[in-house]
C-alpha cells in the first residue's frame, strides 16, 4: 500500500501497478476464454454478462438511490423489442438500434420516475409492478410486436461482419458489459452518483445541499432503465427469439434477487450477483441430470407434485439459497467477499 | 430594502390549525451572528425549515439579498447560497467524510451522467473537476481538524465529529448565510469551546452570515451580535444578547411564572 499523492488517485480505477496487472490479466482471460471453453459455457458467459448489466442497472436505482422497482422486466422487454423492431422495421444497424432502444427504455424510466417523487417503499413497489405487467400486456396484444407469438431476432452483423455464433455474440456482449461496468463505477465516483447516494441516505439533507430531487430521482430511473434496456437488446440476440411471456413479472423479482444477493450499493457485488445467480439458474434448470440427487428429485416430484414439478423444485432450491444467503450475509456476496478479504489480511490472528 | 442582507417579515405557518410560527419578523445584517432562542417547541427549527424551503410558509415573506425566496424549492435556496445543518444529524451515513463534503460542492460542479461515466484519464473534464473540488474540500477538512475522519464512513464516527462533518458539508457549499440548528448539542465542553472558535472563524475569515439556534446560553451570549427570543411561535423580544437574557418575559418563558430557582442555562 503506497501513500496517495494527489486527488486523482481517490477516484482512479487502478491506483497501483498490482491492480493494473490484474486488470490486464482479466482482459486477457476474457479474450482467451471463449477459444478454450465449450460452446455451452460461452452461452452461459453471455447470459452472465447480460445479467450483470441488468443487476448494475437495478442496483443504481435500488442500492444506490434507495428507490425500488418491481417492473424492470418491463425495461428489459422494451430494450429487447425495441432493438429487434428498430432493426427489422427501420433497418437500423445493430449498435444504433441497441442504443436507441435503450434510450426509449430510459424515457419510460423517466416517466416511471415521476410517481416515485411522491411514492415510497411499498407504494412505489406496487406502482412499478403495475408498470412491468402493463408493458408485457401491451406487447402481447399489439400485432406490431408479434403478439403472443413473439418475434424472431433479425440477423446480427457488426461493422459488416455477420455474427451467427455464441462466440461472436460473446465479444459484443462482454465488451458492452465491460464498458458499462466501468461506466457505472465511474458514475458512482462522481457528482451524479454522489447525488444518488445522498438521496438514499437522507433526501432532506440532499435537497438542502442543492440536489434537485425531481431531477435526480427521475434520472436514477432513467439511467437504471437505460442499463436494463441495453441488456434486453443483447438478450434478444442471445435467445434469438422473444415473446411476451419471457418478460413476465417473475423476471423482475429475479432481477431484484440478483441485486440483493450480490450486495446492495456495490458494483462489484452486482458483478458477482449476476455471475453466481445466472450460473445457479442455468444449473438448476438441469437439476435432474445430477448423478444421484437428480433421480431422487424426479421421484419426489412425480410423487408429490404436478407434471410440471421439476421446475418447481428448481425454484424451491433457488429460493432457499437466496433466503440462506440473505439471512447469513445481509450484504450479499459483496459482504462475503469483504469478510474473506479481511480474514486473509489478518490471518492467522 | 435592498441594503438589508436577510429579512423575515411576518412569517406564519400552521400545521392543522396549530400556529407553529406566528408573525415572526427579523432582519439580519451581513456578516453578523444572529441567534434565535426559545424553549423546546417554540418554533425555532420550523423557522429554519421555512427559510431553507422544506416548509412552505402560510404567509409572510423571506428576502435574501433583495430577492424574494419565500416558497422556493430547497435546492434553489441552496443555490442562492444558504446552507444549513440539522438538529438531529442528517448526514449521508454510508458515505465517507470526504464524500459528504464533496456533496456539499454539488452546486458548484457540473459533471453530468455522460462525462461522469466516461472519465478514464487524469485530464478528462470530470476528473479535473473532481480534483479541483477535492482540493477545496481538503481545506475545510483542515480547518475543522477532520483529517482522521477523512476516509471513514460518517455513520461510524462519534457524535461530536458527525456534527462537525455536517458543519463542514454546509461550508463546502460556500454559503453566504449559514443556518446552524443546535450545533453544540451532544458535544462536551471542550468540543463546545472549539466550536465557538470555528463559528467565529467562519464569521470573521469567510465572511459568512450566521443564523444560530442554540440552547447553550453561554455560547449564545458569547458569539451573538443580535438575539431573538420566541415562545409558542411568537416573538418575545429582539435585541443585544444581554438585553434579551435579562428581559423578564424571556426568563418567564424559560422558567415559568414562579420564583426563579438556580441559574438559567
Amino acid at each position: 500500500m503506497d501513500m496517495k499523492r494527489d486527488y486523482y488517485e481517490d477516484i482512479q480505477l487502478l491506483d497501483s501497478k498490482v491492480l493494473w496487472f490484474w486488470f490486464l490479466m482479466l482482459i486477457a482471460a476474457l479474450v482467451t476464454f471463449p477459444f478454450l471453453a465449450p460452446s455451452y459455457y460461452i452461452y452461459m458467459a453471455n447470459y452472465m454478462a447480460i445479467n450483470i448489466i441488468v443487476t448494475i442497472g437495478l442496483n443504481i436505482l435500488v442500492g444506490y438511490t434507495g428507490q425500488i422497482s418491481l417492473g424492470h422486466a418491463g425495461f428489459f422487454a422494451i430494450g429487447a423489442y425495441g432493438t429487434v423492431l428498430l432493426m427489422k422495421a427501420f433497418h437500423f444497424p445493430f449498435l444504433f438500434a441497441l442504443v436507441a432502444a435503450a434510450f426509449i427504455a430510459a424515457f419510460f424510466g423517466f416517466v416511471l420516475g415521476l410517481p416515485a417523487l411522491r411514492l415510497e417503499g411499498p407504494y412505489l413497489a406496487i406502482a412499478t409492478l403495475g408498470f412491468g405487467m402493463a408493458i408485457t400486456q401491451v406487447i402481447g396484444r399489439w400485432e406490431v410486436f408479434g403478439g403472443r407469438m413473439g418475434v424472431e431476432a433479425p440477423a446480427l452483423s457488426l461493422f459488416g461482419i455477420s455474427i451467427t455464433t455464441d462466440l461472436g455474440r460473446y465479444f459484443i456482449t462482454v465488451t458492452i458489459a465491460f464498458l458499462m461496468v466501468l461506466g457505472a463505477r465511474n458514475l458512482m465516483k462522481t457528482r451524479v452518483g454522489r447525488a444518488f447516494i445522498a438521496i438514499r441516505d437522507s433526501d432532506i439533507a440532499a435537497e438542502t445541499m442543492g440536489v434537485n430531487l425531481v431531477y435526480y430521482k427521475t434520472l436514477a430511473f432513467a439511467v437504471s432503465a437505460f442499463y436494463t434496456g441495453v441488456a434486453g437488446g443483447l438478450f434478444a440476440f442471445l435467445l434469438g427469439f422473444i415473446s411476451p411471456s419471457t418478460f413476465n413479472f417473475i423476471l423482475s423479482i429475479y432481477f431484484l434477487a440478483f441485486v440483493i444477493v450480490g450486495g446492495l450499493g456495490s458494483i462489484f457485488g452486482s458483478i458477482m450477483g449476476g455471475i453466481v445467480m445466472t450460473w445457479l439458474m442455468l444449473e438448476l434448470d438441469k437439476i435432474q441430470e445430477l448423478p444421484y440427487l437428480g433421480g431422487l428429485l424426479i421421484g419426489f416430484s412425480e410423487k408429490f407434485m404436478t407434471v410440471a414439478g421439476l421446475p418447481n423444485i428448481a425454484s424451491i432450491i433457488f429460493g432457499l439459497i437466496i433466503i440462506l444467503l440473505v439471512v447469513f450475509e445481509p450484504l450479499g456476496l459483496y459482504g462475503f467477499w469483504i469478510r474473506t478479504k479481511i480474514y486473509w489480511k489478518t490471518w492467522p490472528f | 430594502m435592498s441594503d438589508v442582507f436577510f429579512s423575515v417579515d411576518k412569517l406564519c405557518i400552521s400545521f392543522g390549525g396549530l400556529m407553529a410560527v406566528d408573525g415572526v419578523s427579523f432582519t439580519v445584517a451581513k456578516g453578523t451572528i444572529f441567534s434565535i432562542i426559545g424553549p423546546n417547541g417554540a418554533g425555532k427549527t420550523t423557522i429554519f425549515n421555512c427559510i431553507s424551503g422544506l416548509y412552505k410558509p402560510s404567509s409572510g415573506s423571506i428576502v435574501f439579498q433583495g430577492e424574494e425566496i419565500t416558497g422556493l424549492k430547497p435546492h434553489k435556496i441552496a443555490q442562492k447560497g444558504i446552507a444549513r445543518t440539522f438538529q438531529n444529524i442528517e448526514l449521508f451515513s454510508r458515505m465517507t467524510t470526504m464524500e459528504n463534503l464533496m456533496l456539499g460542492r454539488h452546486v458548484h460542479m457540473k459533471t453530468g451522467v455522460l462525462s461522469g461515466a466516461t472519465f478514464f484519464r487524469r485530464g478528462s473534464r470530470a476528473a479535473r473537476e473532481e480534483i479541483l473540488h477535492r482540493e477545496r474540500v481538503e481545506k475545510i477538512i483542515d480547518l475543522l481538524d477532520l483529517q482522521s475522519a477523512r476516509n471513514h464512513f460518517v455513520g461510524n464516527l462519534p457524535y461530536g465529529t458527525q456534527k462537525l462533518v455536517e458543519l463542514g458539508r454546509a461550508l463546502a457549499l460556500e454559503p453566504k448565510m449559514l443556518l446552524l440548528d443546535e450545533p453544540s448539542a451532544g458535544m462536551n465542553s471542550e468540543e463546545k469551546q472549539d466550536l465557538i472558535f470555528w463559528i467565529k472563524d467562519i464569521q470573521d475569515e469567510l465572511g459568512v452570515t450566521i443564523l444560530l439556534i442554540e440552547h447553550d446560553m453561554k455560547m449564545v451570549m458569547d458569539i451573538s451580535d443580535r438575539v431573538l427570543a420566541i415562545n409558542f411561535g411568537r416573538p418575545i423580544v429582539e435585541g443585544m444578547p444581554d438585553e434579551v437574557q435579562r428581559h423578564p418575559d424571556v426568563l418567564k418563558a424559560y422558567l415559568g411564572e414562579e420564583e426563579i430557582i438556580g441559574n438559567a442555562a
